[in-house]
């Protein structure tokens, strides 16, 4: 009992800290209009964003108002990007781990990747794809892969080459040849690098997905909410959405966190 | 020069001959099984699969795999805790289980790196007395290096000692203490007679003084 007080009694103390302070604040902005009381607040108190993100949840899935609708959209495009980033990731890790010239040739174009603003070109990238024909779930795919593939490039290439000297020289007397160097110590050895990697990238690949459905008139997906939201002052529904979006981000955490789990269970409680 | 007859360096003059063969050969053929500094095991595994790694890399049959595995580990005393994982072992253990770990190719040589050096003595002595009884059993060459005098006294048939930088043989010293030796055999004289001229050889002094 008295555990249990002393490991909630922090969160509880931070959550309604957080929201005193959110209430303050709502009470002051929202002042000259009457506070807490409109349906158009500049910033709406907890209460009615709870509300909102609670009635767009319990929308029937398929009314353009549902939340889960909007957030299975935007899920789809960013599970389909992890899992490009995901292949691309390895793969380009694995290349440059073992291929020295591409260590040098590839690691900046890879950062210089990073460092063009999503949102500039995303709209560039719907466009271009649009005019080849891709529509729909590519181009969002595409632009989360973008985003996401660097933690897991990143991650990957510092766990493969993390096996240290003797670890590589005990296979040298086995007289192992590459495959199993990579097989049996490189890639295991890289496995508590590559989940944190994951983790960031599972985040990224959520931001990209609604970044890429912002600018491009999307239909549906939280950031196609997002939009119509805040074009049209909707602030209740824009909050409602952020919420949303990062609910979709735990849920999306959670699954690598679950797989992380089953390794580690594997392995005998150590990863 | 463990790392040269291993293939892991190469010498920088003369040649090399390891049971008839080059050094590369003889790592070809895993005609040795070498015990590091550190146990070096793979975390992810446990100890069983830890032993059963070199089995898996020369590709035997699954049967044999276990069999084999069984039976080095029933050598080293570690058949208990074979499912456990090497984070879950002390180090003298986990050192045990790199031992059959380099049994496990059924060398015709065993090389030692100062496997022990990292232990605390009451562990080592342990050990020393556990190896001493493992070669007994095996009859197989050992080459183990070391920096404890006692622990090479108790240990060897032959030791060679190597100076420091340049690292040359100062003295070959026979080492006829018999075949049955417990830890006590530390306190006869000539136990005492033979770490003396060792010592005396480490330190630059001519041999047979």
């Amino acid at each position: 009992m008295r555990e249990a007080v002393r490991r909630t009694l922090p969160v509880i103390v931070v959550v309604a800290a957080l929201l005193g302070v959110w209430y303050a604040a709502a009470i002051i902005v929202d002042a000259p209009q009457g506070a807490l009381a409109q349906l158009r607040p500049l910033l709406p108190a907890p209460q009615q964003v709870a509300l909102a993100l609670l009635s767009g949840i319990l929308q029937p899935p398929n009314s353009p108002r549902s939340l889960i609708y909007h957030a299975a959209v935007t899920a789809s495009s960013a599970a389909v990007g992890f899992a490009l980033a995901f292949a691309l990731g390895i793969g380009l890790a694995i290349a440059i781990v073992n291929v020295r010239a591409l260590d040098r040739s590839l690691m900046p174009w890879i950062i210089a990747s990073q460092t063009v603003p999503a949102l500039a070109v995303a709209p560039m990238v719907v466009v271009v794809l649009g005019n080849i024909g891709l529509t729909g779930l590519i181009p969002k795919a595409l632009i989360a892969a973008w985003l996401s593939f660097f933690p897991i490039v990143t991650s990957m290439v510092t766990g493969l080459r993390s096996p240290e000297r003797i670890q590589l020289d005990l296979l040298r007397t086995y007289s192992a040849g590459s495959w199993d160097v990579f097989a049996q110590l490189r890639w295991p050895a890289s496995m508590s690098f590559l989940f944190p990697g994951m983790k960031v990238a599972a985040t990224l690949a959520v931001v990209g997905a609604i970044v890429a459905e912002l600018p491009t008139g999307a239909q549906a997906g939280l950031g196609a909410r997002l939009l119509a939201a805040s074009y049209y002052g909707q602030t209740l529904q824009l909050w409602a959405a952020l919420v949303m979006a990062s609910l979709l981000a735990v849920v999306v955490v959670g699954v690598v966190d679950g797989a992380r789990g089953v390794l580690v269970r594997v392995r005998g409680g150590r990863l | 020069m463990l790392r040269a007859i291993a293939d892991l360096e190469r010498p920088t003059g003369g040649t090399l001959v390891v049971n008839g063969m080059t050094p590369e050969l003889a790592r070809r053929q895993r005609a040795y099984g070498y015990v590091f500094q550190a146990p070096a095991l793979y975390p992810w595994r446990n100890v069983e699969r830890n032993v059963m790694l070199p089995l898996e890399i020369m590709g035997l049959p699954r049967a044999e795999r276990r069999e084999r595995t069984q039976r080095n580990l029933q050598l080293v005393g570690l058949s208990d805790v074979a499912r456990r994982f090497p984070w879950q072992l002390s180090g003298g253990m986990q050192q045990r289980v790199s031992i059959a770990r380099a049994l496990s190719f059924e060398p015709s040589l065993l090389l030692m790196d100062e496997p022990f050096g990292a232990l605390d003595e009451i562990t080592r002595d342990g050990l020393n007395v556990h190896l001493h009884e493992l070669w007994r059993t095996t009859g197989m060459t050992t080459v183990f290096v070391t920096h404890s005098i006692p622990e090479a006294v108790y240990l060897s048939t032959r030791i060679v000692v190597i100076s420091p930088r340049p690292g040359r043989i100062v003295d070959v010293i026979d080492c006829d203490l018999g075949a049955e030796r417990p830890l006590e055999i530390r306190d006869t004289p000539a136990f005492a007679a033979i770490g003396s001229r060792v010592r005396h050889a480490l330190h630059g002094g001519t041999p047979h003084a």
